[in-house]
């Protein structure tokens, strides 16, 4: 008896649970309505399935308890009666899998008036390409990545000299535009997802995978990367801005192509150089510049601060330290913070302006502790 | 009929030894089918590696498998230790098992031989800088080759049982010796056989020109 | 009622010395043991590193765990759980102990194969828990190891942990495959007199068919681990793409990642059937035999087994439908995905059949089973999400799937790992576990797990990403769902260190428990009918039985009690045929 009811208990509170749940989907906004559809769709299949037979189960134990006068039926088969559940289950399952199919066929169907955009992962950090005025890609590859030319793309190439880089975190959007979103990564598997777009796709190395969409909403939203992909996957950040035609155009007039890369390429003044080093040699996954959370240290008001190392020591922030810190980490490890740094190789020079860059973001840069380190 | 109907007659209960050696060459099966889902796995991303541009097809008329003369010479000697199991196999029920123990020592040996055959090739080939980290057509044939010596390599402790089984027969001519050295040779032969025929496989494979992987390729889905 | 095989019985020396007798045993039920204990253990490991992620997750900063401990926690968690407890505990512990006793064998067909199968299994786990104590620790890829990730800087234990990791899976196959084969051989030639394959009670068809999957499954592992570790330590190419790392090229040119995830899925959905099938078998049993009922529709339970085997090879590629793969493939397994979803209904509904019109004693194995349907039922339901290829695309990779495997193949086999423990532990030690405490167990394990991960498919319909150390400042998590992670961080502690319930009661029972007799439970098949209990070596004494009939004659009009051992003869009391086969 007493088990019969908590069969129907589970039963009334799964239920009440899902309708009362404060926990549900994001509001979409995109024009992925027809997936929330088939969630939908199988939710209700699933669910009467579940409440039914759960239920029948409450019945079966709470009627057939044992009574030592009376014996259990001796009938071991009934072909008829399994077939029809066959075939009951069989009516379900094509239930759920036609409007699965249908609304997986848009999925795979790109139309043909989608825009398309690269997005370009690589740990742990997000970065684009738009097409340019020819509408077409330069080519690219991992061989020809370097400090300048940290998409890889082929100087050679014509299509190329227009592509459009953004190299920050965060990529604007037309809304109801529908859009195809080429993935490329440079080291590990990553997937690129917005919640509120449904959609989601993996990044592999040596391939270029792709899904379309069309955002509907303007507003920001966030990237999550949702492949696992080292210590730093959960801090992978990206943000696309949904913006209307003239926002749009704005903000597309301020972004730089590839060509304009190359020629200014040599950059001068040491904290810009160092700056572009930051930036290429993917130190800014890891240090935050703006004082946001992150994986190592970050580097605003960081030069001249005393920080905590895990031995209980303090150390003063000096250039020294610094470049001890960059060619070997493992040398000095601030207290609060994983061992995960792998040693960089770098130039003197290169290391100076790194250096400068990082100075140049305290607020003081005089070298006298400005502050007590943020782990105390 | 439902399960519990008794009426079909049940056979008589076997004997120890025929239920030993039922289940020895059901356990064999059963090896032979894991081992070769292994194979075919290898071969399979085989086929699906060998579609990136990176791939340097040993085959290529440049390369060391255009000439394969010492892969045929090891491919003689394990067909002969294959069919010089298959003879022993035969000849054991006949009055002081015929020729056996014969056969037995020229399966072994050219079984060995087989093995030095293919260490020669892979010393031919890292002379000449072949080695597995330059290309990944290099590092499926030392892969394969190495996975297949290494079965075979295994087998020769079957061999070594089926020997010694086969010379205490020599001794006590008794019924239970014999039963137990006629099982070992026909589980060593079954193994042979199929070594052989993996062989055959991996060595088509290896020797193929990168057209044809393109179309096995192409045949599967695989390549796009 | 049971004939003398001479033949038999000449082999049988009981082994004296303690040594032979419980270290070096080749008896399948001192295996049995071993492989169970051996388990248990690891699992108790792995039990407490989800207790430390939990505490991460729902308290963040309270333990003293950095993200690379978090993930190198995670992947130890789940690797340890399907393969080196489930995995081994089914096919190694159960398959080993049940199917001779079960068949009507006096040992595996193979025992020195059997004994061998053990020690590789201990010696894969010595080097997988090896792996905690070297530099940069155990490996934290993720159970699923996806290269490149898996083997370059950035992931914890990249340096040392990974290769052990894959030396110990390579181990741990070869002795899964010496157990196969012992178990497959012994059931197909082992069987006694009269006991045919449609005789066989479910457990043995369950385990007897995961074995051939894990049999044609663990080599695609195999193929993959050998490839990823040449890709470590000598530096091929056979999943290592180009590759342009914190600013740095790496030496390896054009390897196939993806090629590792078919490979990987093409083992690991079989391994969840592997898993699943012999739970399935052992539920089976359990609920036949406490609801004094013939299991309902044997023979179709039978088929069901045997087609989602076969079908358990064709749907691997639904853990890929966002992988990146060709998007075509996606309409076809998504079809075969669902397709298995019908013979699976048909077990639910048939164990439900059973206890129509039965005679239900609400026993702990009986808790535990109907708890095990209720869970998987969930967890199967719930998989009808994400075999559908477009429903699965917002819910991949959220805490949807992790709820959902832990349901279907966490939970659910566990709790009838328990409830088979209740069931045969008196077989096996002669004594009854202590119901009390039993039922306690039972509660918080079987509400527990449910107030867990039923709440938890929510999170993933927000869209909250898995394997996550941690969730601060992302907008679109409610502040709330915070509050859910500490709700069910604070009830899986409790769940957890609930099983402590169990391993008193395990220990305690064995020395105070009740008496149990050779048949506590009044059931059937052959291991109820051993003239000792615990069987002593050789399963059955002078004689062996002689089987007359399936396993589940319950309450048989004509017969005086309400159960019909299988030893029973037609004459003693009639074998039926069925009413509706004609």
């Amino acid at each position: 008896m007493t088990f019969a009811v908590i069969l129907v208990a589970i039963v009334i509170l799964s239920v009440l649970f899902h309708f009362l749940s404060p926990w549900q989907a994001t509001p979409l906004a995109s024009n992925w309505g027809s997936i929330d559809t088939t969630i939908t769709i199988t939710l209700v299949i699933t669910g009467i399935f579940f409440v039914a037979i759960v239920i029948f189960m409450a019945y079966c134990v709470y009627k057939y308890q044992v009574d030592p006068d009376r014996r259990s039926e001796y009938k071991p088969e009934n072909k008829k009666l399994e077939w029809w559940l066959i075939g009951i289950t069989t009516v379900a399952i094509c239930g759920l899998l036609a409007p699965g199919l249908i609304v997986y066929n848009d999925f795979v169907h790109v139309p043909s008036n989608a825009v398309e955009f690269e997005a370009v992962g690589e740990q742990w950090r997000w970065s684009y390409r738009l097409p340019g005025t020819d509408e077409k890609f330069g080519r690219s590859s991992v061989s020809r990545m370097d400090e300048i030319n940290t998409f890889g793309l082929d100087p050679d190439d014509a299509a190329g000299q227009d592509d459009i880089l953004v190299a920050g975190n965060q990529m604007h959007l037309l809304v109801n535009q529908p859009t195809k979103v080429l993935l490329r990564s440079k080291d590990v598997l990553h997937d690129f997802y917005v919640p509120q777009f449904r959609a989601k796709m993996d990044l592999i190395p040596g391939q270029i995978t792709y899904f379309w969409f069309t955002p509907t909403v303007p507003g920001t939203f966030e990237i999550l990367c949702a492949e696992y992909c080292g210590i730093g996957h959960y801090n992978m950040r990206g943000q696309i801005v949904v913006d209307k035609a003239s926002d749009y155009q704005q903000w597309l007039s301020e972004q730089i192509t590839f060509a304009e890369v190359l020629t200014g390429g040599t950059v001068e003044g040491l904290v810009e150089q160092g700056q572009l080093l930051a930036s290429s040699r993917g130190c800014l996954a890891c240090h935050s510049i703006d004082g946001g959370p992150s994986l190592g240290p970050g580097w605003l008001d960081l030069f001249g601060s005393q920080e905590s190392l895990i031995d209980g020591s303090e150390v003063f922030v000096d250039a020294d330290y610094l470049i001890e810190s960059i060619v070997d980490p493992a040398a000095k490890i601030v207290a609060g913070y994983p061992p995960v740094m792998v040693a960089y190789q770098f130039s003197n020079e290169q290391l100076d302006s790194l250096v400068a860059y990082i100075e140049s973001l305290s607020t003081e840069s005089s070298g006298s502790p400005t502050k007590p380190a943020v782990e105390e | 009929m439902l399960a519990q109907t008794t009426l079909a007659p049940v056979a008589a209960p076997r004997s120890r030894f025929q239920r030993r050696s039922a289940s020895a060459k059901t356990g064999l099966h059963l090896l032979m089918a894991a081992i070769s889902s292994m194979f075919f796995l290898f071969l399979l991303s085989y086929i699906l590696r060998s579609q990136v541009s990176d791939w340097e097809a040993l085959s290529e008329p440049w390369q060391p498998l255009a000439q394969t003369g010492q892969l045929w010479i090891n491919s003689a000697l394990l067909l002969v230790a294959s069919i010089a199991f298959e003879l022993a196999r035969r000849n054991i029920d006949r009055p002081q098992q015929g020729n056996s123990r014969e056969f037995l020592w020229l399966a072994g040996l050219s079984s060995f031989g087989f093995l030095v055959g293919q260490l020669v090739f892979w010393q031919y080939l890292t002379d000449r800088g072949y080695l597995a980290s330059t290309n990944p057509a290099n590092a499926f044939f030392f892969l394969l080759t190495g996975l297949h010596g290494l079965h075979l390599f295994g087998g020769m402790f079957a061999w070594m049982v089926a020997t010694y089984r086969l010379s205490v027969v020599d001794k006590n001519l008794d019924s239970k010796s014999i039963s137990l050295a006629k099982l070992s040779v026909e589980l060593c032969a079954t193994y042979w056989h199929f070594l052989l025929v993996i062989w055959i496989l991996l060595f088509a494979l290896l020797s193929s020109s990168p057209g044809t992987y393109a179309a096995i390729a192409k045949f599967c889905g695989l390549g796009d | 009622m049971a004939y003398v095989d001479d033949a038999e019985h000449e082999e049988l020396h009981e082994p004296t010395s303690f040594y032979a007798k419980y270290v070096w045993s080749q008896d399948h039920k001192v295996i049995a043991i071993q492989y169970s204990l051996t388990a248990i253990a690891v699992g108790l490991v792995a039990l407490v590193l989800s207790g430390m992620m939990r505490m991460q997750i729902g308290f963040p900063g309270s333990i003293d765990m950095d993200s690379t401990g978090y993930y190198q926690a995670m992947t130890m968690h789940g690797m340890i759980m399907v393969i080196y407890l489930l995995t081994a505990l089914f096919l190694g512990g159960f398959g080993n102990y049940l199917i001779p006793l079960m068949v009507g064998a006096r040992d595996m067909v193979f025992p020195f194969v059997n004994m061998l199968s053990y020690w590789f299994y201990l010696v894969s786990v010595l080097v997988l828990i090896a792996s905690f104590f070297v530099p940069g620790g155990p490996t934290g890829a993720g159970w699923t190891l996806y290269p490149p990730q898996a083997i370059t800087a950035g992931t914890p234990g990249s340096e040392w942990g990974i290769i052990l990791m894959l030396v110990s899976l390579i181990i741990f196959i070869i002795a899964a495959t010496m157990g196969g084969l012992n178990y497959v051989t012994t059931v197909l030639q082992a069987r006694t007199h009269g006991m045919t394959m449609f005789r066989l009670p479910l457990t043995v068809w369950g385990i007897f068919v995961a074995t051939i999957l894990a049999l044609l499954a663990f080599p695609a592992l195999f193929v993959s681990g050998i490839m990823m570790l040449l890709d470590k330590t000598i530096g091929t190419s056979f999943f290592m793409p180009d590759m342009m790392q914190f600013g740095t090229q790496l030496d390896h040119t054009g390897g196939s990642p993806i090629l590792f995830q078919h490979l990987f899925w093409f083992f690991g959905h079989p391994e969840v059937y592997i898993v699943a099938l012999p739970a399935f078998g052992l539920v089976s049993d359990l609920i036949s035999v406490h609801a004094r009922r013939s299991i309902f529709g044997y023979r179709m339970m039978v088929w069901a087994i045997v087609a989602i085997g076969v079908l358990s090879f064709v749907v691997w590629a639904h853990h890929m439908y966002v992988s990146g793969m060709n998007p075509y493939f996606g309409f076809f397994f998504a079809t075969t995905t669902l397709v298995i979803a019908v013979p699976t209904a048909l077990k639910v509904y048939n164990w439900l059949l059973t206890l129509w019109r039965g005679n239900i004693h609400l026993t702990v194995p009986m808790l535990f089973s109907l708890a095990f349907i209720v869970t998987f039922l969930v967890g199967g339901l719930t998989g009808l999400f994400l075999g559908n290829v477009v429903v699965d695309i917002p819910l991949s990779d959220t805490y949807f799937v992790v709820a959902h495997f832990h349901m279907v193949m966490g939970v659910a086999p566990i709790l009838v790992v328990f409830g088979a423990i209740y069931h045969w532990y008196p077989k096996i030690t002669g004594r009854m576990l202590h119901d009390g405490i039993g039922k306690l167990h039972f509660w918080i394990t079987f509400l527990g797990t449910y107030l867990i991960y039923f709440p938890m498919h929510y999170l993933g319909f927000l869209g909250m990403p898995r394997r996550y150390y941690a969730y601060e400042d992302y907008q679109f998590i409610p502040d709330s769902a915070q509050s859910l992670n500490a709700f069910i961080t604070v009830v899986a502690i409790a769940v957890g260190v609930s099983q402590l319930l169990f391993l008193f009661n395990l220990i305690y029972s064995l020395f105070r428990g009740k008496p149990s007799g050779g048949n506590p439970w009044k059931a059937n098949s052959l291991e109820w009918l051993t003239p000792d209990t615990p069987p002593k070596h050789g399963n059955w004494g002078e004689s062996m039985p002689v089987v007359h009939r399936w396993a589940y004659d319950y309450g048989v009009p004509e017969a005086e009690l309400d159960y019909v051992p299988q030893t029973t003869s037609g004459d003693e009391v009639p074998v039926h045929e069925s009413d509706l086969d004609e």
